[in-house]
C-alpha cells in the first residue's frame, strides 16, 4: 500500500481551494497529519482523495490512479470519516456499525460478521455504548461510533476528518493510539485532518501544513514546523520546542493582527 | 446490587446476544401490530349500518354461499373491499412516509411533501370539471386514472429537475413546495371555472373516502404495493446507513443521489396509487412512521414493515371510527384521520420531547 499526490487541485461548488499539490509517496503503515488554519483546505483535500469532492490531478494508490479504479474496489480500500454523525437518529450504535458493513457489501449476508463488530467496539473501548441510541450519545461518543463504522470495514487507507475535535483528552489519545496500532500492525495508511497540532506532532510520521491554497511545509514532524511556517499558516507568533520526552511541541505566544492573517 | 449484577452480566454477554434481545422485542412488536391489524380489519368489516356478526364474517369468508344472499353481498361487495382498501392504502402511505422521512432526513416529511397529493387532486378535479368522454373507459375509472396520471406527471417533473440540478434534501424539498403551490393554484383555477355540481364533487373528493373502493381498485393498489415492497426491502441497509448522513453513506459506496431518486419515484407511485382511488388522506404517512420509529427504532429491516403496518392499522381504525362517530352517517375517512391524527401527532411529539 502506498499513496502519492501529483499536481492535485481540490475545491467545492466549482471553487478551487487547493491547487498544484504534490505529496511524495507515503509508504505503508504511515500516518500523515494535515494541519492548517480554518478554510486552508484540509477537509476539501480529504473529500477529494475519498472521491466525494471535486479533485483534479493524479491521486495514486498502490501505483494506480484512483480515477481508473472501479468504485467497488475504491470503497473496499478507503475508509472516510466525515466531521460529524447526525444527532437525531434512533439507530442503536451497534446497528449503525453493522449498517456500515452491510450497506457497503449488500450481497454478502455475513459481511458484517458479529465478531468483527464486537472487536471494533472492544478495540475502541465502546462496549458500554453499543446498545444505546445515537440520539442519546454526546457529540464525542457519536464521533467514536463514526470511527467504529470506518474501522470495522478494515480499510487500507483511512481518511479521518477531525476525528478528535469533540473528544476529551483520554479519548483523543485512544483514537490516535488505535490508528497508530492499525498503521503499524496492518500496514494501513492514515491521513488525518487535525487542529490539535501537538497531537499531530506526536503521532504522525509526516506533517503537511496547508495554507495559501497549497502546501506551506511538508516533512517529518521534527523538521516540518518552525516559527516562520506557523506565522504564515496561522498568523501567530509561536515557538517549536522539544518536551522532556523528546516530542516536538508548539507553544503559541500571541496572535498577529488580522492584517497578517484572515481565518 | 441488582444493577451491579446486571451490568456484570451485560459485560460478559456478547454484543450479538444483547442485540438479539432487541431483535426479539422488535419481532414481538411487529407481531402485535399484525395481530392488531387483523382484529381491526375484522371489526371494520363487522361495523356498519346493518349488523354483521364476527362469526358470520368468518363463515362468509370461508364459504360465500353459507350466508344469506343479502349478507354475502354486504360482506363481499361492500364491507370487505372497503376494509381491505383501508389496510392497503394505510400500508402504502405508511411505507411511503417512512421512506420519505429517511431520504429527506426530515421527520416532518410525508408522502405528500413533494406535492403528489395536490397533483392527484388537480387530476381528479380536471376529470370532474371537463367530464371527457373516453371510449372504452368506465366513468368510475376516469377520475382515479386522471388523478394518477397527474400525480405521476408531477413526480416525473420533480425527478427531471432533481436529476438535473442535484438531489440534495434541501433542493428536493424546495421543488416539492414549489410543486405544491403550483398545483394548488391550478386547482383553484379549475374550481373557479367549474360548475356547481363539479365543485361539490371536488370538495367531497378532497375529504378522502373509502366508499369508492371496489375489488378492481383494491387490486390495483395491491399490485403497486406488491411491486414496491420488495424494492424497498432490497435497500434497507443502504437506507439504514443513510441515517448516519449523506457523507457517511457515500463513503460506504452508496450512490446517495441515485438512491434518493429511486426512493422518491417509489414514494410517488405508492402515494399516487393510494390518493387516486380514495382521495386525500392526511397524517397516515406522517404518524405511521413515527409510531414505528418509537417502537422499532430506525433499523430499516424493521422500521419499513413497521411503518406499513402502523399506517394500515391507523387507517383501519379510522375507518371504524368514521362509521361510529356520527350515528347513521359514514364520515369521509380523511376527516377522521386528520381529526384523530392531530392530537395523536402532538402527543407523539410531546412524548418524544420528554425522552432522554
Amino acid at each position: 500500500m502506498s499513496l502519492s499526490l501529483e499536481n492535485v487541485s481540490a475545491g467545492y461548488a466549482g471553487r478551487p481551494v487547493l491547487s498544484g499539490l504534490d505529496l511524495a509517496e507515503v509508504p505503508s503503515g504511515s500516518i500523515v497529519a494535515l494541519v492548517g488554519a480554518n478554510g486552508a483546505g484540509k477537509s476539501t483535500l480529504l473529500r477529494g482523495i475519498a472521491g466525494l469532492g471535486e479533485a483534479k490531478g493524479r491521486i495514486v494508490l498502490d501505483g494506480q490512479d484512483i480515477s481508473e479504479l472501479p468504485p467497488e474496489m475504491l470503497v473496499g480500500r478507503i475508509g472516510y470519516l466525515p466531521q460529524a454523525l447526525p444527532q437525531g437518529s434512533s439507530l442503536i450504535a451497534y446497528e449503525a456499525v453493522m449498517s456500515a458493513v452491510r450497506a457497503a457489501r449488500p450481497d454478502s449476508p455475513r459481511a458484517g460478521g458479529a465478531a468483527a463488530i464486537e472487536q471494533v467496539f472492544d478495540t475502541l473501548g465502546l462496549r458500554d455504548l453499543a446498545m444505546r441510541r445515537l440520539r442519546e450519545l454526546s457529540g464525542g461518543q457519536r464521533q467514536m461510533v463514526g470511527l467504529a463504522q470506518v474501522l470495522v470495514r478494515k480499510p487500507r487507507l483511512l481518511l479521518l476528518d477531525e476525528p478528535t475535535s469533540a473528544l476529551d483528552l483520554r479519548w483523543q489519545l485512544t483514537v490516535l493510539e488505535t490508528v497508530r496500532r492499525m498503521a503499524d500492525a496492518e500496514g494501513a495508511i492514515c491521513v488525518i485532518a487535525i487542529h490539535d497540532i501537538n497531537l499531530a506532532l506526536r503521532f504522525c510520521d509526516r506533517l503537511v501544513v496547508l495554507g495559501g491554497g497549497g502546501v506551506l511545509s511538508s516533512g517529518p514532524p521534527a523538521t516540518a514546523l518552525d516559527a516562520d511556517v506557523l506565522r504564515r499558516a496561522y498568523g501567530i507568533e509561536a515557538r517549536v520546542e522539544a518536551c522532556s520526552r523528546g516530542f516536538a511541541i508548539v507553544l503559541a505566544d500571541h496572535a498577529l493582527s488580522l492584517d497578517h492573517h484572515s481565518p | 446490587m441488582t444493577r451491579h449484577l446486571t451490568a456484570l452480566q451485560e459485560r460478559s454477554a456478547s454484543l450479538a446476544d444483547l442485540y438479539g434481545g432487541f431483535i426479539r422485542n422488535r419481532l414481538i412488536a411487529i407481531g402485535l401490530l399484525a395481530v392488531g391489524l387483523a382484529c381491526s380489519l375484522v371489526l371494520d368489516v363487522a361495523t356498519g349500518p346493518s349488523g354483521l356478526p364476527v362469526a358470520d364474517i368468518l363463515t362468509g369468508l370461508l364459504d360465500r354461499d353459507a350466508l344469506p344472499r343479502g349478507q354475502a353481498v354486504i360482506l363481499w361487495n361492500i364491507r370487505l373491499p372497503y376494509a381491505v382498501m383501508a389496510v392497503l392504502v394505510g400500508a402504502a402511505l405508511g411505507l411511503a412516509g417512512a421512506e420519505m422521512q429517511t431520504v429527506l432526513n426530515n421527520p416532518l416529511a410525508s408522502p405528500f411533501t413533494l406535492g403528489v397529493s395536490a397533483a392527484a387532486t388537480l387530476g381528479a378535479a380536471l376529470a370532474m370539471a371537463l367530464e371527457p368522454d373516453v371510449p372504452g373507459l368506465d366513468e368510475t375509472w376516469l377520475i382515479p386514472l386522471s388523478a394518477f396520471a397527474c400525480a405521476m406527471a408531477a413526480t416525473l417533473l420533480i425527478q427531471t429537475l432533481a436529476g438535473r440540478f442535484g438531489a440534495g434534501t434541501d433542493t428536493v424539498v424546495l421543488f416539492g413546495i414549489a410543486m405544491l403551490f403550483a398545483m394548488n393554484a391550478l386547482l383553484w383555477l379549475v374550481q373557479y371555472v367549474a360548475s356547481t355540481d363539479a365543485l361539490q364533487q371536488m370538495v367531497f373528493w378532497t375529504m378522502g373516502s373509502l366508499a369508492r373502493a371496489t375489488w378492481e381498485k383494491v387490486a390495483v393498489v395491491a399490485l403497486v404495493l406488491a411491486a414496491c415492497v420488495p424494492l424497498s426491502m432490497r435497500s434497507v441497509w443502504a437506507m439504514t446507513a443513510l441515517r448516519g448522513g449523506d457523507d457517511h453513506a457515500r463513503s460506504f459506496g452508496i450512490p446517495v443521489e441515485r438512491l434518493r431518486l429511486r426512493v422518491l419515484l417509489r414514494v410517488s407511485l405508492l402515494s399516487a396509487a393510494a390518493v387516486a382511488f380514495v382521495g386525500t388522506i392526511g397524517f397516515i404517512g406522517l404518524v405511521g412512521p413515527h409510531i414505528a420509529r418509537l417502537t422499532l427504532g430506525e433499523d430499516h429491516r424493521f422500521y419499513l414493515p413497521g411503518s406499513a403496518l402502523a399506517g394500515a392499522l391507523l387507517l383501519s381504525l379510522a375507518s371504524i371510527a368514521s362509521k361510529n362517530l356520527v350515528p347513521g352517517l359514514i364520515l369521509p375517512v380523511g376527516i377522521v384521520t386528520s381529526l384523530v391524527g392531530i392530537p395523536l401527532f402532538m402527543a407523539l411529539i410531546l412524548t418524544q420531547g420528554r425522552r432522554p
